[in-house]
Order: C-alpha cells, then structure tokens, then sequence
C-alpha cells in the first residue's frame, strides 16, 4: 500500500508497477504518477492539458 | 543504449504502455521507456534505437519527438508527418478527401465571423465545431441552428490562443448513438469496436465499448485512412449514416485502446499487433 499524498488514503500498489504508471486513489479519485520503485513513490499527477489526447 | 533496442516514448503509462512493453518483454525485445518531458535533442546527431513507438500523450511534445527523432535518423511510428497529419483536424479532412476516403464535409474558417458565413452558406445545421488540435471529444460543440451558433462561436473568439481562434467544422451526419473504433497495425486491421455513449462516443466520456465485427468494408475504409494520413498505427473512428454508409470522422496515431481491447476479448491481441509492428519496422 502506498500513500495518497492528496488526501492520505492508502492506494493499492500496482501488482508490478512501472515509473510513470498512473494509478488512481479510490478515497479522492486523484490521480497519481508513479515517481520511483524502490522504494514505491507516488506523487499527483499533471493536470491535464488541452493538447492530451490520442 | 545500443540500436538493438526500440524507443518507447511515453510521459503517462496507461494500461496501454503497460500492455505493450508486456508484449515486448513477451517476445524477448529489449526497450527504453523514456519520459518525453525529459527528452531534448540537438540539431544534428545519430540514432540510438531500431525503431521508436512514440506514445507521447501531449500532442505537441510527440510531433516535436517525431520531428527531433527522425532528424537524428531514427525511425518513428508513427512518423512525425503522420502526427502532424493526425494532430490537426483540417489536415486530416484535407488528406482523407484527396485519398476519396468518405468523410464528413469540413470547413476551416479563419474566424467565428467566417465560420457563421460557412455554416450559412455551405455546410447548414447541424454542424458539428471541434477544436483543431483536441482529442477525447474535449470541446467538440453539436450546432444545431444559427442561434447556438452564434453563441459558441462568440466564445471561440474569446479564447486566447491565435490558433484556437480558427474554426474547424464538419456536417454532422445523422447516425445510431455509436461510431466504430478501428486498430490498425502495420497494414492490417487488427480489431474493431463499438462505442455507445451521447452523440459524442468518445470513451474519455463514458462511451462504452462493446465488440464489432470486422468486415472486408470496415477493414478496407479503416486502411484506406490510415494509408491517407500516412499512420502505420491507428485508431480509426467510423461512423455509420442512416443508410448504412460509412465516413471516417478521424483518424488517432497514438491511439488508445484499452476499452477496444476488453471489447474484443481473446478474438484479438491489440497489444501484441503493436509489439509485432514496432519489432518489425526496427528490422527495416
């Protein structure tokens, strides 16, 4: 488990988690960016911008 | 870094990066993921990589990738001319009309005033006003009479950005609350779905994906597209009109497909099309 830094929930760890995966905080719905494996580090994500997309 | 590795460009990985370098890692291919954010290049120097996926999720950052890639001799998929091509809407129209590929009627106006004019004096309503360079159905606007028009256009003119201020248009053609999602992989299209959702499928937006099978017609209309635009990957968005006939409305070269993917099931391996692809064009 790791900790959301927006609302200090616990989030799931991904089962093999990979630097800049996306996993989202089932308690305030932010989205984090994985930043480190080793130890596991999560930090939030960029908002989105106009150009994102597919 | 030694050139028997591939490229993976990413900032964000989705599920989708995550099912591709799974598949790479399935067949034994060495890769480097890189965050394009940390990515720079000089004006001369030489490849590292056999080939580069560029799955870069800021449209800007991945044609100015492809560009700055392909400048130091690597190749791209997609290469930055078919970005440039995918990334701006009127580019698209323009490449899939010259290649007789059926899609909407467009307009490029050089403002809200001009667009009004367009809309009164050649596509009519309903029309549909989509940003030039967006994705996930962000801001794509339904007119349905001059009145409504007047009224976004108004706000179009108030947006900042010079570019933001041209008006991309296209006719709205009337159709079942679906479009059709085409992979294409290297050539061969790999997998369709349906998306359902509000008149914008979109499933940024909630559309919901379910599986579609994949005709001769669907799958020749999905090539021809990518062909047009000149996209070896590609998610190609189809529309179904009241009497059956099918226009691509777009065409995305860096497509996602985790919603096509749990549509299709086990009947295709989308990840895997792309791994195959990416291996193949490092061996070119």
């Amino acid at each position: 488990m790791i900790t959301c830094p927006e609302c200090e929930g616990r989030v799931a760890a991904p089962e093999e988690p990979r630097v800049h995966e996306i996993v989202e905080c089932a308690e305030c719905r932010s989205e984090l960016e994985v930043v480190g494996l080793d130890p596991l580090l999560v930090a939030l994500a960029p908002e989105v911008e106009e150009d994102w997309g597919e | 870094m030694s050139r028997d590795r591939i490229g993976v460009i990413a900032s964000r990985v989705r599920t989708e990066e995550k099912s591709i370098m799974a598949a790479l890692d399935a067949r034994g291919a060495g890769y480097d993921c890189v965050d394009a954010r940390t990515l720079w290049r000089g004006d001369q120097g030489a490849p590292r990589w056999s080939a580069v996926l560029n799955r870069e999720i800021a449209a800007s950052r991945a044609l100015y990738t492809a560009r700055s890639l392909e400048a130091h001799g690597e190749t791209v998929v997609n290469s930055a001319a078919a970005t440039e091509v995918c990334t701006d809407k009127w580019r698209t129209s323009l490449a899939l009309r010259a290649a007789g590929v059926p899609s909407p009627p467009a307009v490029i106006a050089m403002t809200p005033q001009a667009a009004l004019a367009a809309l009164d004096e050649q596509l009519g309503y309903p029309a549909v006003l989509k940003p030039l360079v967006g994705s996930w159905g962000r801001m794509v606007s339904l007119l349905p009479d001059r009145r409504t028009a007047q009224t976004v256009l108004e706000y179009v003119g108030e947006r900042p950005a010079p570019q933001a201020r041209l008006v991309y248009l296209q006719r709205f053609v009337p159709k079942p609350d679906r479009d059709i999602r085409v992979l294409v992989a290297g050539g061969a299209a790999v997998a369709a779905s349906f998306r359902t959702g509000e008149w914008r499928t979109n499933a940024a937006l909630g559309g919901r994906s379910s599986h579609c099978p994949l005709g001769p017609d669907l799958a020749e209309l999905a090539l021809a597209a990518a062909r047009a635009v000149g996209a070896e990957l590609a998610g190609v968005d189809v529309i179904e009109d009241e009497a059956g006939g099918l226009h691509v409305l777009e065409v995305n070269d860096r497509v996602e497909f985790a919603g096509l993917q749990s549509a299709v099931q086990g009947r295709a391996d989308v990840a895997g099309a792309v791994a195959d692809h990416i291996i193949a064009a490092g061996r070119r």
